[in-house]
């Protein structure tokens, strides 16, 4: 594929990640379905961007393109200035649900990918440790996952996701199959974890609050086919010069204003 | 509910033992009740035909296979003993479901892989799978001689559904898990490998409990044509002289292969279920 040569936006930093009016049909046998229409828009290195809209709009198809697991019809997908042909090693997808094997422990599955990749075994087994008891889950590294609790298994798929030290996190509605309050509790602790390890993220939800409270960047997709309807940088009033936590963000005055916003620009209507 | 969360009790309350005692009770009803059935049976067996409410000609009963297992295991120069028939049996059925269960994996991950091939050879393989396979008896010593009829009767019955029950598990593999593989890169060998393999642990232990019943009934079948050995050849044998006396002996053993089968399987699968 031929791209045109990067043009770094001001400020002179190379743009993570790249969209360049990005089209992504899917065909089937009763004809085209027109999943994402003209999306471009670009992520800086260590940035927390949402992107939301209703279900059926594409976000996940999105997140699969930046993966490389799919190919867009047209446009280009960059990273680090690099066209994507495939899965890349620095991007790393955590799906809806933990999808734990549960024929392994949780320490075998935390080293599934770099398992996959190759990667040198010691060394993976080393991380997976480090970031399994970081997470609290230190002395259940030979349990399976059934002997786990939902949030639970999901930071262990949160260590399987930075076990191959990647530089870019794709997050799909990571916690949508858990209970309210440990949704709310994961949801802080994730975006503090990949905050501090200086990760670019893109977060794809349909809950606001989640999207205000975790990302500096909000993209607003509209219905299918999902094309970009605006793009808010969400600031909050400094706590001590640091960006306030997901639970702070939920409380501060900003908060109530950039939903309401949000709110009116998904346009729900609900059917029937 | 996981079990980090399980709280125990340091020592058991008095409902708590009285559940276990209710437990308890429930589970060895169960057994009396699978015994009972098992004594009933054999006791009819025996009283029918004593009583001549059944001709005795027809069925033996049970007192009469003991004496008749005795005397079958002599081995004389013309006739070879019945452990050596039982072994002839057992052998072919082990070839015919280990053959099974090889080819059967192999050629659903073939299929799984070329998803064409699947579905040119769909329609075969279901037709195959319901044809009455024994109707090859006949054809199949023809073509394969004496000895490998019978592991051929026994791999034929046995193969189709194999294929298909492996086939169908393979596609039964949340798609969800191949794609998270593929997100870090997997290819087909790996996913294969890593994902749909392992996932199907339990499909292929369903598969082996159909299979060893069907290859041993394909290995009696083959033997009633083309054997001079074997438990399939000694009820053929045992009914052409009308002594229904081996011919149940032979029957009963039959039972207890399958039930020693049986049991293995079942030892097998808790052995591959305690990691799951």
């Amino acid at each position: 594929m031929i791209v045109a040569p990067i043009v770094a936006p001001s400020g002179g930093v190379l743009p993570k990640v790249e969209l360049r009016n990005v089209n992504m049909r899917y065909f089937g046998l009763e004809g085209e379905t027109e999943a994402l229409k003209d999306i471009s828009f670009s992520v800086a290195p260590g940035e927390f961007i949402a992107i939301i809209g209703q279900s059926g709009c594409g976000k996940s198809t999105l997140l699969s393109l930046i993966s490389g697991i799919l190919r867009p019809t047209d446009g280009a997908v960059l990273v680090d200035g690099k066209a994507v042909s495939g899965p890349n090693r620095k991007v790393a997808y955590m799906l809806q649900q933990d999808y734990l094997f549960e024929w392994r422990t949780i320490l075998e599955n935390a080293v599934l990918g770099a398992e996959i990749q190759g990667a040198d075994m010691r060394k993976a087994r080393r991380r997976a440790k480090e970031l399994l008891t970081k997470y609290g889950l230190g002395q259940f590294l030979d349990y399976l996952p059934r002997q786990l609790s939902g949030g639970m298994r999901q930071r262990v798929a949160l260590a399987r996701t930075l076990c191959t030290e990647p530089d870019v996190v794709l997050l799909d509605e990571p916690f949508s199959a858990l209970d309210s309050q440990t949704r709310l509790a994961l949801a802080d602790e994730i975006t503090d974890i990949l905050r501090r390890e200086g990760k670019t993220t893109i977060l794809v939800t349909h809950d606001i609050g989640e999207a205000i409270s975790m990302a500096e960047r909000v993209i607003v997709l509209s219905r299918r086919p999902g094309q970009m309807k605006s793009d808010h940088p969400i600031a909050f009033a400094s706590y001590d010069g640091r960006r306030p936590t997901t639970f702070e963000a939920r409380n501060a005055p900003e908060f109530n204003r950039y939903f309401n916003t949000l709110w009116q620009e998904l346009e729900v209507h609900v059917e029937g | 509910m996981s079990r980090v969360e399980q709280l125990t009790m340091t020592t058991p309350s008095l409902q708590y033992r009285k559940w276990l005692a209710r437990e308890r009770r429930g589970r060895l009803s169960v057994r009396a009740a699978q015994f009972a059935i098992l004594v009933v049976f054999l006791l009819l067996w025996e009283a029918l035909p004593r009583a001549h409410i059944i001709n005795p000609l027809l069925t033996s009963y049970p007192s009469a296979l003991w004496p008749t297992f005795l005397e079958l295991l002599k081995e004389t120069p013309r006739q070879a003993s019945i452990l050596t028939h039982t072994w002839f049996t057992v052998f072919a059925t082990v070839i015919g479901f280990s053959a099974a269960m090889v080819l059967g994996i192999a050629i659903a991950a073939a299929l799984w892989w070329w998803h064409d091939l699947y579905k040119v050879l769909d329609p075969y393989l279901v037709v195959a799978n319901a044809m009455p396979k024994t109707a090859f008896v006949p054809i199949f010593y023809i073509w394969l001689g004496a000895t490998l009829s019978i592991y051929g009767m026994s791999l034929a019955i046995s193969l189709f559904i194999t294929i298909l029950m492996i086939y169908n598990g393979f596609g039964g593999i949340d798609p969800n898990k191949i794609k998270l593989a593929q997100t870090f890169g997997a290819t087909k060998r790996q996913v294969l490998s890593k994902v749909v393999l392992p996932g199907s642990i339990p499909t292929l232990i369903a598969a082996l409990k159909v299979n060893v019943g069907l290859s041993m009934v394909g290995v009696v079948v083959g033997e009633f044509q083309s054997a001079n050995i074997g438990l399939g050849f000694l009820i053929q044998y045992g009914s052409q002289i009308f002594k229904l006396n081996i011919v149940m002996t032979a029957i009963t053993i039959l039972a207890l292969i399958s039930s020693v089968m049986y049991l293995a399987i079942s030892w097998l699968e808790a052995a591959v279920m305690r990691r799951r």
